[in-house]
């Protein structure tokens, strides 16, 4: 797969047109699975990492699951490749910052990852817009099923899948849904979210998933137990829990438009503006800003730019993918500038092609 | 008993930071752990997570004792699980189990898998997992020159393979 191609495109996962796309910008399940025979990935030395490797990676290429897979040799790739394939949430950052013989399928519309030599020695990502469990369900099932026709998995009755660590075994299965929750991040009432999904046993991480944080009020709600529950009753919970929080995200929209609407527009046509003339900017403010744009947009206060416009910006702008457009390694603050200028460019010929 | 990294109190949370893959350890009074535990610090992954919480959860003198197992296929001792909150090979959960179903009720509040089967079945578990361990000697053998034994185990781990894929290949 040629990495340098897929900084003119988005993933197919940001085209933000699924269901309940306002406020759920991506539905992702992830499976961890084991061959039988080979210790896990931090207990194989060198020479058993690549025969898990070679493996997994030509059962891969005759998969026969409607869609073709490039296979990427992590293990080569320098770091600014590496990181690029983080932010396009198609690797972990685990599974860069590894060492030894790694890589990774990915489908052309890239909703589906395979990471070979994470933390178990396969990982199968399913990745689509808007909220759209059952379909991630339905295309990773059926990647399983095919894949485990060709290999034996580390299963036992008991303990169902084994994998390397034990917060993941029975199904191995982190069902996740991404959040954008910038009216309760403004209101403080996102902590109250936190609190209750908390004694339910969800976790809420940030944009990237595993040690990232929380950015331009991204979250990524996720169930922890994976033992003891069917895949489909722990996709019911998610699929449960999330209308609450989209609902109430949205009531606290309304409560913010009808109580302040002018401070809201403003706030919102500021980082417009903001974004459309700054000269340099962090990636942090441009996250912020692109939040509070999102936001405006969705609730009617900006009609002329649209959400997967911004949903790629957020992509674009980040430093891997900024210095994969430009052609360039960029120090921090070359890149600030440079995002200003991407920036400027992107938003201004917008309106242009607007007609 | 180390003493805590932040005041001079004796240490009772012990941290394996991972920032940027670099591992710091910490050693933290009660105190000072839940100031540690508030501050909005990068999260780690969720296995790091996990290691952090087993080290907290087991006292020293439990842990000398655990210390001891170790699993026959892999060579992991339960004390390098521990640490690394990674176990080492697949049959761990057999030489472990005695340890783990606590900690398994811990995490996910059961113990019985109630999902997905995989359609073929691995009947032969225990012959996957003597291939694990007679390839870890053979590496061995390889490392120490050794090489009539390598031939040997590699006669022995060919032989398995091919029992293995005869009993899986039904159809």
């Amino acid at each position: 797969m040629d990495l340098d191609s897929l900084t003119t495109t988005s993933g197919e996962w940001l085209r933000g047109n699924g269901p309940e796309s306002d406020i759920v910008i991506s539905s992702r399940i992830r499976l961890a699975r084991n061959l039988a025979q080979f210790p896990f990935p931090n207990r194989a030395d060198d020479a058993a990492r690549t025969e898990i490797e070679s493996l997994l990676k030509d059962q891969l290429f005759d998969l026969a699951v409607g869609t073709r897979l490039s296979y990427v040799d992590v293990r080569t790739l320098n770091d600014l490749d590496r990181q690029f394939l983080v932010e396009r949430q198609l690797i972990s950052r685990e599974h860069a910052e590894s060492h030894g013989s790694r890589g990774v399928g990915i489908s052309s519309e890239e909703n589906l990852s395979l990471m070979i030599n994470e933390e178990d020695h396969l990982r199968i990502q399913v990745l689509h817009s808007g909220f759209a469990l059952d379909d991630c369900w339905k295309q990773i099932d059926q990647v399983d099923d095919a894949i485990e026709e060709r290999v034996t998995y580390a299963f036992n009755d008991e303990l169902g899948y084994l994998t390397a660590c034990p917060t993941n075994v029975g199904t191995g299965i982190r069902v996740s849904v991404m959040l954008h929750l910038p009216a309760l991040v403004l209101t403080k009432e996102i902590q109250k979210v936190f609190q209750a999904l908390h004694k339910i046993s969800l976790a809420v991480r940030g944009l990237y998933g595993e040690g990232s944080q929380a950015m331009g009020d991204f979250y990524q709600i996720s169930n922890q137990v994976t033992l003891g529950k069917s895949e489909s009753q722990i996709i019911a919970e998610l699929k449960d829990v999330v209308p609450n929080i989209i609902n109430y995200e949205r009531r606290v929209r309304d409560a913010l438009i009808q109580e302040n609407r002018q401070g809201l527009h403003d706030q919102v046509s500021r980082a417009y503006g903001i974004l459309k003339n700054a000269q340099t900017i962090t990636s942090e403010e441009t996250m912020h800003l692109l939040s509070s744009l999102r936001m405006g947009i969705n609730l009617g206060l900006i009609d002329d730019l649209e959400i997967p416009t911004v949903n790629e910006l957020f992509i674009h702008t980040q430093p891997a993918h900024l210095q994969k457009i430009r052609q360039e390694s960029l120090e921090s603050s070359e890149r600030n500038i440079a995002r200003a200028g991407y920036l400027r460019l992107r938003l201004t010929d917008d309106d242009d092609d607007r007609e | 008993m180390k003493k805590c990294s932040r005041c001079s109190k004796p240490s009772t949370l012990h941290i394996t930071e991972i920032q940027e893959g670099v591992a710091q350890e910490l050693h933290l009074c009660e105190s000072c752990a839940k100031q540690y535990l508030a501050a909005p610090e990068p999260m780690t992954s969720e296995s790091d997570e996990f290691a952090e919480k087993l080290s907290e959860s087991v006292s020293e003198e439990e842990s000398e004792s655990y210390g001891q197992l170790v699993c026959p296929n892999c060579g992991i001792t339960f004390k390098e699980f521990r640490s690394q909150g990674r176990l080492g090979c697949p049959h761990d959960y057999n030489a472990f189990a005695k340890e783990l179903t606590p900690l398994l009720e811990n995490i996910h509040g059961e113990t019985q898998h109630v999902g997905k089967c995989p359609k073929r079945a691995p009947e032969a578990s225990q012959k996957q997992y003597e291939l694990i361990k007679l390839r870890g000697r053979l590496r061995a053998a390889i490392d120490e020159e050794d090489y009539e034994m390598a031939a040997r185990i590699r006669d022995e781990i060919n032989e398995l393979e091919d029992e293995v894929h005869s009993s899986g290949d039904d159809d």
